[in-house]
């Protein structure tokens, strides 16, 4: 039994759905109750996971490999690390809230949304959990299917633009990506004459640098579409803005992270000698430090809540990828850790738009103002949010920024100045939400009676709270499970990184310090 | 009881305070349901409900509101216990310095330092206690108890009481986290936490606007400092591989001075200033703090004159052996210091609005304080916080006071004549302004007389820096002396409602005025100048007790050669500048009360410029507000629409067009094509059609008629 934990994890929320699927669509509480049954058991299953995981391991750990398609050499193979570990428990506990925050949102098709939601969250763990590619690629294509249904059939009123424009441009990324897995696929066999798709195996295959260059813009259109960095963001927007409030949250805390753990999984130790080409390293940071400040300034022109907080994810997610590309241990681990972060103050942030969405159903940020009046508790929970997702020192949000920013400002000091920008845009455009919604007097008699939150939504915040603070306040486990792995990724890509110097004498190292930033970069 | 170790406590008594109050806060002082200012005027009008007035609205408290006033301010009690305990313990000690760490909290990941040695990114939560963070962590509990106290009296009749107090406690937690941090990372979160508890306290009355406008102007401006400031700890970071102060300041022992130019250390020393010129208000970052005023008065007491504002400054001379490496960022600080000393004290002229007036004179009292650290005399520095700790919270709470007296009226124009009316906050307030004004005695004189004589004296120093902190010790004089009798002498100039309401404050609040009256005076003892050789050493004991935390090379250098004759002449000069200050005062306001107004009109733009001050405000909402963020942000956001998404969609549209076009094609020309050819078959084989009918009938009957002609052909021929 334990030593299919992984296979447990990945088909606990299918065969919830399963279960589900046989229940009799009339009896509307009975499904609801299921489908929150099957998620907190998904959640629970994946707990082990944290215990049985060996921080100290090299490698992917409770690896499972059976053969699956022989004919290709695809095999059924799954593993962990430390950076799939927290992505998927990202997963498991970000798909119970959005599942427990559809209650009473959700009031038609209710069987059909919570069978997609329970689809979705396999598809996503079997993306993380996946070691062969052509696995990977399969489960990749599966998340866009419920996500397509879930904006299409329960969102706001451009529903199906929003829904086509997701699913075209992600599936499209896509396509290239599957361009990219086949030419290893095929270098690989021409190398070794053996047709596979494990990434290990992959990892052995030695490409000349044009070629690796090439594929890896291919991934690269994939993985950038999905995180999505600048330019390729503009369906985010739209599809957070329509996707019904659950859908926001799992869309902005899990399926944005497939993107950038393409990139940590395949972009860098798959092409190491690509990741490190300093003309592929200039441009995605500087499209990283574009989204940062870019998606930051946008934010401000809002008036739309929804889309507001959808562009401070751009914000954020540049700095996810700022952080993988500074290709230091900080930058990498840093990423990781505001991956989980942003899907913590993110997803809380959706879900504070969708508490008063249900009540006014409407996301303008003008039908709103002096809300702290009459939901003090609310109010409070929002401005929990906002600071954790503004930085704030002691929550999650501080934790990921000032990590990845030393580990920018290691690789170029430049890099970093631009980037700590964020933090300045950042604070201004969610105090000046916070400031329109909340503050003030009340204008709009229709806020007056909006009731403060409820017992179901102090359950659905809570963990969401005591997460961000524990990040902030003990955040060394999180570094401890991404030490292994992070290393690893850096000796593949930066070879020799960790042999220590001779540590020098302090005059010296200022004096290096003078001739590096004379030098300008690196 | 080993209060050495128990350091890491200190902080947490008011953490839990704030806990509490987030906890069962409310149930200790129920909330009415929907507090009268909640309601836009209009809207509560169409409702038919009283718009309710700020102030002179009276509910009922709940009697558990007594156990606020009880554990909030209990909570720092316990604190000041503890520092005390921990600095007479800390005395004991030989070595200076006890640091107490409980585990590592940021844990990171090797980097490589500047010189590719491999360090690791990682910061304790970890406390350190030396005679520096003792002074500081006794003006923070001893004053913030003070001022915990009088908020019971000056806030009793608000609602939020709990909401107040928690954030009160939230602020104490912090501000002591930034004092004992044993490194930049720890300090840094308070740093950002007291910047987040000061932007919670100004918009305290967040149903106003220009509240919450200026909480946030107050958050983003601090924010802008902590940007570079980040950046400074990474330099620190890759310079010693640590950011330990103790570790930091042994890496940096041996380095000799960047003399030959602006280099890293001056670098990393400028990008830590720019942190401290966002935090304690200086150009170009101060212009947060007058918008402050904001807030509840006991917060500006608190936040925006004692403590958090001077944290700046404690950061810089925590740094003092960075700083003292970088000679060229220190004549940037002490530059920046003088001319925000006087440019301040320039605005405090014209301001009408009491707070104002002593928002610009902290602003400009931190001015002084950075010119001394800038100058290499940080014990001066940390002497001029301490002293300033008492007048100028004493002054914030005396106008408090003043306000309160006045139903909450600030400007100064409505006041005058309270002198026997509020005379324990007059007499107070007098002690402070004497104190601020540098009149000898008080405690003020001893710490400003300090600087402007280091100013003049230290290597790092020059007359041009002496100058001008001595024209600013004028217009201090002034300044204060204009409000002190605009306030107090004279005739009253309010009207008859308020003049009838007109009461000195309750003990709650006068008793902690009288402390810190008395701390006004005596504070300053413990540094008497040099030149008073008559005293015995226990009058310099501040200096000798912070010698320890300064390395020992900028210390000296920041001595100066004290020769009594010339040290007894400036100080001479400036006690005269001083009174000459309060004696133009009492002529322009007491009397000859028509001539300010007089002296405005004639000095052209001048008087406009001062009383808009400078028009700093109205130049960067431009450039930076409305031009470049929200500007920008339109901007952008109108070219993700049209041009990033607008490619998008184009694809889309494109797409659809292709599918249109192909679709167009495909059912006229190649399937038109098909069907034109079957058209054509049909045409031509319409005429045939006639022929194969299927009708047995027509069929014999035309071979009949085929067989007549062909009988018939026959036939004829």
């Amino acid at each position: 039994m334990s030593e299919h934990l992984l296979s447990i994890v990945l088909f606990t929320p299918l065969a919830g759905m399963f279960v589900l699927l046989l229940l009799p669509s009339s009896n509307r509480k009975l499904i609801r109750v299921w489908a929150n049954i099957a998620a907190f058991a998904g959640f629970l299953v994946s707990l082990p996971l944290v215990f049985r995981f060996d921080r100290s391991a090299e490698g992917f750990q409770m690896v499972e490999k059976a053969p699956w398609i022989p004919a290709l050499g695809a095999h059924y193979y799954l593993g962990i690390d430390g950076i799939s570990l927290l992505l998927v428990m990202l997963t498991t506990v970000t798909g119970f809230i959005a599942i427990l925050s559809s209650w009473s949102a959700i009031d038609r098709y209710e069987k059909q949304y919570y069978a997609m939601f329970l689809l979705q969250q396999t598809g996503m763990i079997g993306v993380f959990l996946s070691l062969d590619f052509l696995l990977f690629y399969v489960f990749w294509e599966i998340v866009l299917v419920p996500m397509y249904f879930i904006i299409g059939v329960w969102g706001g009123p451009r529903k199906l633009y929003a829904a086509i424009k997701f699913f075209l441009y992600t599936l499209a990324g896509s396509v290239l990506m599957l361009l990219g897995i086949l030419t290893l696929y095929f270098q690989h066999h021409a190398q070794y004459g053996v047709y596979t798709f494990e990434i290990d195996a992959l990892m052995q295959t030695a490409m000349p640098l044009h070629l690796e260059r090439w594929v890896f813009w291919a991934f690269f259109i994939g993985f950038a579409i999905k995180v999505p960095m600048f330019p390729f963001h503009t369906w985010l927007p739209d599809a957070h803005t329509e996707a019904p409030t659950a859908g926001s949250v799992i869309l902005a805390a899990v399926l944005l992270k497939m993107g950038t753990y393409g990139f940590l999984r395949f972009s860098l130790p798959l092409l190491p000698k690509a990741a490190i080409d300093p003309w592929i390293v200039h441009v995605m940071v500087g499209l990283s430090i574009v989204a940062i400040i870019y998606g930051a300034l946008v934010c401000l022109m809002q008036d739309d809540w929804k889309k507001l907080v959808a562009y401070s994810s751009v914000s954020h997610l540049g700095f996810c990828t700022l952080g993988i590309f500074s290709l230091t241990p900080n930058g990498l681990a840093g990423s990781v850790i505001q991956q989980i972060n942003h899907g913590i103050s993110t997803g809380m942030l959706f879900l504070i738009v969708g508490v008063v969405y249900e009540r006014r159903h409407t996301r303008l940020i003008r039908e709103y103002g002096g809300l702290a009046h009459v939901m003090p508790n609310y109010a409070f929970v929002f401005a929990f949010a906002m600071l954790s997702s503004a930085g704030l020192p002691l929550l999650n949000g501080f934790i990921g920024e000032f990590t990845i920013l030393q580990g920018a400002f290691e690789a170029n000091r430049v890099w970093a100045a631009f980037a700590v920008t964020g933090i300045i845009l950042g604070a201004s455009y969610l105090l000046w939400l916070y400031q329109r919604t909340m503050l003030g007097r009340i204008n709009n008699p229709k806020n007056l009676k909006l009731p403060d939150l409820n017992l179901r939504e102090w359950a659905v915040f809570a963990p969401l709270l005591v997460w961000a603070l524990w990040i902030g306040v003990y955040p060394k486990p999180y570094f401890e499970i991404l030490e292994k792995p992070v290393a690893q990724l850096v000796e593949r890509v930066r070879p020799g990184y960790f042999e220590a110097q001779a540590a020098k004498a302090p005059l010296e190292a200022a004096q290096a310090m003078e001739s590096r930033m004379e030098a300008g970069i690196r | 009881m080993n209060f050495l170790d128990a350091i890491w406590l200190i902080p947490l008594f008011p953490l839990f305070g704030a806990v509490l109050m987030f906890l069962i806060g409310r149930r200790l002082d129920p909330q009415p349901e929907r507090s009268p200012e909640a309601l836009e005027p209009e809207l509560a009008e169409a409702m038919g409900e009283d718009a309710g007035q700020e102030h002179g609205h009276h509910p009922r408290f709940a009697p558990t509101r007594r156990l606020i006033s009880w554990i909030c301010p209990g909570t720092v009690l316990v604190s000041l216990l503890f520092s005390i305990g921990a600095v007479v313990q800390l005395a004991g000690l030989a070595e200076k310095a006890h640091q107490v760490i409980l585990y590592t909290w940021l844990a990171g990941l090797p980097f490589h330092m500047g010189d590719g040695a491999v360090g690791r990114f990682a910061a304790d939560l970890g406390f350190l206690l030396d005679p520096l963070s003792g002074v500081m962590i006794l003006v923070v509990t001893f004053v913030g108890f003070f001022i915990h106290v009088y908020s019971i009296g000056y806030m009793g009749h608000e609602t939020g009481y709990y909401r107040f107090f928690g954030y009160l406690n939230l602020f104490v937690f912090f501000m002591l986290t930034l004092v004992l941090a044993n490194n930049y990372a720890l300090l840094f979160v308070g740093w950002e936490g007291v910047g987040l508890c000061s932007y919670l306290l100004i918009g305290f009355y967040f149903h106003r606007k220009s509240a919450s406008d200026a909480g946030i102007k107050a958050f983003v401006v601090n924010r802008i400092g902590d940007a570079a400031f980040i950046l400074g700890i990474f330099m620190i970071f890759a310079l010693t591989g640590t950011v330990r102060f103790l570790d930091v300041n042994q890496a940096l022992h041996g380095l000799s001075a960047e003399t030959a130019g602006f280099g890293v250390l001056s670098l990393t020393a400028l990008l830590l200033f720019v942190g401290a010129t966002g935090k304690s208000a200086q150009i170009p970052l101060y212009v947060w703090l007058p918008d402050a005023m904001e807030g509840p008065t006991p917060v500006s007491a608190l936040i925006h004159a004692a403590t958090m504002v001077t944290a700046g400054v404690y950061m810089v001379a925590r740094s003092n052996a960075l700083y003292s490496l970088a000679p060229e960022t220190m004549a940037v600080v002490a530059t920046i210091g003088a001319l925000t000393a006087i440019f301040a004290a320039s605005i405090a002229f014209a301001q009408n609005d009491i707070k104002r007036v002593l928002a610009y004179s902290t602003v400009s009292q931190l001015g002084y304080m950075f010119l001394a650290a800038g100058v290499g005399a940080y014990w001066v520095a940390i002497f001029h916080l301490f002293t300033h700790a008492f007048f100028k919270a004493l002054l914030f709470l005396g106008s408090g006071s003043v306000i309160h007296a006045m139903g909450g009226e600030q400007d100064m124009r409505k006041m005058g004549g309270l002198k026997d009316k509020i005379p324990t906050t007059f007499w107070t307030m007098a002690v402070a302004s004497l104190a601020i004004a540098g009149i000898p005695g008080f405690a003020g004189f001893f710490s400003k007389d300090e600087i402007l004589w280091q100013a003049w004296s230290s290597p790092y120093g020059s007359k041009a820096l002496w100058a001008v902190g001595t024209v600013t010790a004028l217009m201090t004089a002034f300044y204060m002396w204009r409000l002190m009798y605009m306030t107090f002498w004279g005739e009253c100039r309010a009207d008859e409602h308020t003049k009838a309401h007109i009461h000195e404050s309750p003990p709650v609040m006068t008793v902690p005025l009288t402390v810190l009256a008395a701390g006004s005076v005596l504070a300053g003892w413990l540094g008497v100048p040099k030149a008073w050789a008559f005293l015995p050493g226990s009058f310099h004991a501040f200096e000798h007790w912070l010698e320890p935390v300064w390395v020992a090379a900028a210390h000296e250098a920041g001595q100066g050669a004290h020769e009594a004759a010339l040290e007894w002449a400036l100080m001479g000069l400036s006690v005269l500048l001083a009174v000459a200050g309060i004696l133009i005062a009492r002529y322009l306001y007491v009397q000859r009360p028509e001539l300010p107004d007089r002296i405005a009109e004639a000095s052209g733009p001048l008087y406009p410029a001062l009383l808009n001050k400078w028009y700093v405000d109205e130049i960067y909402n431009f450039l930076f507000v409305d031009g470049l963020a929200k500007g920008g942000g339109r901007v952008l956001g109108r070219f993700d629409q049209a041009i990033v998404d607008g490619g998008v969609n184009g694809a889309g549209w494109m797409t659809r067009f292709a599918s249109a076009v192909s679709g167009w094609w495909d059912t006229w020309i190649v399937d038109g094509t098909v069907r034109l050819i079957a058209f054509a078959v049909k045409m031509i084989s319409y005429p045939v059609r006639f022929l194969q009918t299927g009708f047995v009938q027509q069929y014999a009957a035309v071979i009949l008629a085929g067989m007549a002609v062909a009988l018939g052909y026959y036939l004829i021929k």
